[in-house]
């Protein structure tokens, strides 16, 4: 990724906690379009709140989050609700409405957001199911389902508008090494056919491996980030003695 | 032949209009060709990409040919990457259901439900009377938390429901009675429809909906998050270990709690009859007269009874809890509707059977 290349968010000086407990202090960094960018680190490192400061749910104590070039910090009214629509999230859990099924699920955006006739609404929602490979399940309620499923359902629900942006927390979390393997190849398939810029939270080495252009590195003790770039790079040459651990696998 | 041509952007915000447009002119052609310009178009999304597909869907089923011309690479590659067989299914209605395949449905729903509540009589009299038996068994401390939650913290709206009912029903009866003359008689009969039969169902009603609700709630609760489950892996019975404590505590207090309901009551009643012109002392003369210590018993074996319904039948619907978000609320709801409708059921067969046993 040059730098000539406008990013699509810009991260600056952004410091965040909750109370008086800092989790994050002055981390900056710029995620550019059509990349696979992954935020890593150990448990309780602020990954997560990291994510949730980036798409508006949590307010950060300093710094500015622009996402395609608008802050979303403090933005309220119409301008969160553009920038907004520019993103979609998958949550750990899926956060599917268990009360709908999963074709209602994914239709939910475009019955509220757009003026398509209910049939078409039905049938773009059928081809994303389709997208992430739960064809024939719009039907489902997302109890009946595994899972993986629920994460596959949930990721076609984040992106019925076409957002820019993907935000994925944790998309491993929880599945078995087949089914993550799986949700890997499809986060890797969307990237490159559709041109969809990907944030993922995630601390699983093999799915970093397997999806990530770029990774950040949180560390906890520092409340930084300890190293940027690409995991192989990562792995063979940091001089950070806590990122080699966690590329080895090796206890502390 | 019919030729389309779609320009500028097919996005989700331009391609419900398009869309509507596309099918009417489809509806009225019946064409065997249709030919799709696309030159024009400046970017395709998901949602044009839908329209486009739809096209090509509607001529399957129709059986006319779909040409995309000039149509970019990249919606192209999207538009081919979906299988219109697997689409096959997309637009057809929906099977309705029988009347009569729901009313047998019903029917046997009904029929589940008695039986799982017969057996769940049968546990929860089970694991009773082990605890009555091998007194360490039942978790003691539990039975107060339940008493002290379903019962002390409940005196309050118990005593301030049964004064105002004693005070509405009294006077409500004064005001007819006083043309015949015969209103003193007010104290009788409040004292003895308090005592024998409102006193408890009131006290019951207030339990349903304060306490039955809350074990449902609360047991619907731990059966989601697999707590339950939990429980009967480590081979400890949940009816023992959470409904026994419950109903246990909640027999206790209920003849309690219809004690304070009858006693405000009266206190209720006694005001209305002040107010009337009648000395304390007729009045208490009156009520001691019409109510005999059978009727006091009667009352209170009521709200034993009660008690156990309310208790039984919330932690029952609690544990029958299904999943997702509003199975917790539906059990609650069901909680309170099934305890009502006992009390009231129950009452009726008391009042029967007391009559015939000359009670």
């Amino acid at each position: 990724m040059s730098n000539e290349i406008e990013p699509v968010i810009r991260v600056e000086g952004l410091s965040a906690g909750y109370g008086d407990e800092v989790i994050l202090d002055d981390i900056s960094f710029e995620v550019y379009p059509g990349e696979v960018f992954v935020i890593a680190g150990g448990s309780g490192c602020g990954k997560t709140t990291l994510l949730k400061n980036m798409i508006g749910l949590l307010e950060p104590d300093a710094g500015r989050i622009l996402i395609d070039g608008d802050d979303i910090v403090g933005a309220s009214g119409r301008s969160r609700h553009s920038i907004l629509r520019k993103i979609g999230v998958m949550f750990q859990t899926g956060a599917l409405f268990g009360s709908m099924t999963l074709l209602e699920n994914v239709r939910l955006e475009l019955d509220e957001f757009t003026d398509l006739p209910r049939d078409a609404a039905n049938l773009i929602a059928a081809m994303k199911l389709d997208l992430v490979g739960l064809g024939g399940y719009g039907d489902y309620m997302p109890a009946e389902l595994s899972g993986g499923m629920q994460k596959r359902a949930a990721i076609a629900r984040a992106m019925v508008l076409d957002p820019q942006i993907l935000f994925l927390d944790e998309p491993s979390a929880g599945l078995d090494p087949v089914t993550s393997a799986g949700l890997d190849g499809l986060i890797r398939r969307l990237a490159e056919s559709l041109a969809i810029t990907f944030v993922v939270v995630s601390h699983e080495l093999a799915s970093i491996y397997a999806v990530a252009d770029r990774v950040i590195m949180l560390e906890k003790e520092l409340k930084k980030i300890v190293a940027v770039g690409p995991p192989d790079q990562l792995r063979d040459s940091t001089d950070n003695a806590w990122v080699r651990r966690f590329f080895h696998r090796q206890a502390e | 032949m019919v030729t389309l041509g779609y320009a500028g952007r097919l996005d989700s915000a331009n391609v419900g209009a398009l869309w509507r447009q596309t099918a009417d002119i489809l509806k009225h052609a019946r064409p065997s060709r249709v030919i799709v310009l696309c030159e024009e178009i400046e970017y395709c999304d998901g949602s044009g990409a839908g329209l486009l597909f739809y096209l090509r869907l509607k001529g399957l089923k129709q059986g006319f040919a779909v040409e995309f011309k000039g149509l970019r690479p990249e919606p192209a590659e999207m538009l081919d990457r979906f299988d219109a067989d697997r689409f096959a299914e997309y637009g057809k209605e929906k099977r309705h259901i029988h009347p009569a395949e729901e009313i047998g449905h019903f029917a046997w729903q009904l029929f589940v439900d008695v039986q799982e509540q017969l057996a769940f009589i049968g546990e929860l009299h089970v694991a009773m009377v082990r605890c009555l038996v091998r007194r360490r068994q039942l978790r003691w401390k539990e039975v107060f938390i339940t008493a002290e939650r379903a019962g002390a913290n409940a005196v309050g709206i118990v005593s301030l429901i049964g004064f105002l009912f004693g005070l509405i029903m009294a006077f409500s009866f004064a005001m007819p009675m006083r043309q015949f003359g015969v209103d003193i008689y007010v104290a009788d009969l409040v004292a003895v429809g308090l005592v024998r039969v409102l006193g408890p169902f009131i006290t019951a009603i207030i339990l349903a909906g304060r306490s039955g609700s809350a074990y449902a709630a609360e047991l619907g609760t731990m059966k989601i998050n697999d707590e339950i489950d939990a429980l009967t892996t480590m081979s400890l019975d949940p009816v023992r270990f959470l409904v026994a404590p419950k109903v246990l505590a909640t027999i206790f207090i209920t003849p309690l709690l219809t004690v304070v309901a009858n006693v405000f009551g009266l206190i209720g009643c006694g005001v209305v009859m002040l107010s009337l012109g009648f000395p304390l002392v007729t009045y208490t003369n009156h009520v001691e007269s019409a109510i005999d210590s059978g009727d006091v018993a009667v009352g209170l074996f009521k709200a034993v009874v009660f008690g156990g319904l309310v208790a039984g039948v919330g932690c029952l619907r609690g544990l029958q809890t299904k999943t997702g978000p509003s199975a917790v609320g539906i059990s609650t709801t069901r909680a309170v509707v099934s305890a009502i409708v006992l009390i009231v059921l129950a009452e009726g067969v008391f009042a029967v059977l007391f009559h015939y046993m000359g009670i």
